[in-house]
């Protein structure tokens, strides 16, 4: 993995390896051929990253068949915030119906080398799995109406081969929970 | 904006704690503020206190940040959140997740206190 603080606009992702709810390895490897692909960082307990989700499920859902791979992670501290821990994300996963998988950061080394700052915090990457978007969903968490149009605009680009307008925006939410 | 003399009479004590942790206070601030300028309390009395380390959300019994107590009564009291620093889950009225409290809710509030003093 990069060094924090290299990853920018254009440049290419710095990569994971995590395992999934159900203990497999996942990969930006296994995004490989895909049009586009999303990481982004969330949890179980922050409420901005619950009210952003079904609009992240939908846009998952949508841009999915048009071969988009998207991939959530989680890298907060279970000990002190157990809504996060492994077994809490396995049984969100089992109880909703996420066409995605949720991947568990527990070292974190993958939140540090993203540069990973709230939940949620999305990453658009291109084809070469450069990195093409930065930032919040859309603007305003308690309006569904917005419908994560940031991350749509950022997706339609990337899959015209465009540019997007808007490269990068502020993240907002609840800080990732770092280990002491 | 001109004060309601018999709420001010009854000024009641406003608090919002906060975490830095979490970004909706400022937000939640503004709306509060808002309101009870509405209602005609001084909006400047709001006490602003931030909630910085695990010792002090135990003592000030916080769940979550934002929380807004009005006479010392959360707005809308825990139902069994645990103490410490972290964003605090509120449902809108229609049902919705927030990272700050519903307007109509602090509006409520504050409605029942100013009624309350006026009695």
């Amino acid at each position: 993995m990069k060094d924090p603080g290299n990853f920018a606009i254009r440049e290419p992702a710095p990569g994971f390896e995590l395992p999934d709810t159900e203990g497999r390895t996942r990969s930006l490897a296994d995004a490989e051929g895909a049009p586009a692909t999303v990481v982004f960082w969330t949890c179980n307990h922050c409420p901005y990253a619950l009210a952003w989700h079904d609009r992240l499920l939908a846009a998952a859902s949508e841009y999915s068949p048009r071969g988009v791979r998207f991939f959530a992670v989680n890298s907060n501290d279970a000990e002190r915030y157990p809504a996060d821990s492994y077994e809490a994300m396995g049984d969100r996963v089992s109880r909703e119906d996420w066409p995605f998988p949720y991947l568990h950061d527990e070292s974190q080394e993958a939140a540090r080398a993203w540069d990973a700052q709230v939940t949620p915090h999305l990453f658009v990457l291109d084809s070469e799995h450069r990195l093409r978007y930065q930032g919040a969903p859309d603007p305003d968490h308690q309006d569904p109406s917005h419908n994560a149009s940031w991350l749509r605009d950022a997706l339609d680009s990337v899959l015209a081969g465009e540019e997007p307008e808007r490269a990068e925006t502020d993240p907002v939410g609840c800080s990732v929970k770092w280990k002491p | 904006m001109s004060t309601n003399p018999e709420a001010t009479k009854a000024a009641p004590k406003v608090e919002l704690l906060w975490w830095s942790g979490c970004p909706s206070w400022e937000r939640a601030l503004a709306e509060l503020r808002d309101e009870m300028g509405e209602l005609g309390l001084d909006p400047s009395s709001v006490a602003v206190r931030e909630v910085a380390t695990e010792e002090a959300a135990e003592r000030e019994e916080f769940v979550g940040s934002p929380t807004i107590r009005i006479d010392g009564r959360d707005i809308q009291p825990p139902t069994g959140e645990p103490v410490g620093l972290t964003c605090r889950v509120y449902r809108l009225q229609d049902g919705r997740i927030s990272a700050l409290p519903d307007r109509a809710h602090v509006r409520d509030a504050l409605t029942g206190i100013v009624t309350e003093g006026r009695r």
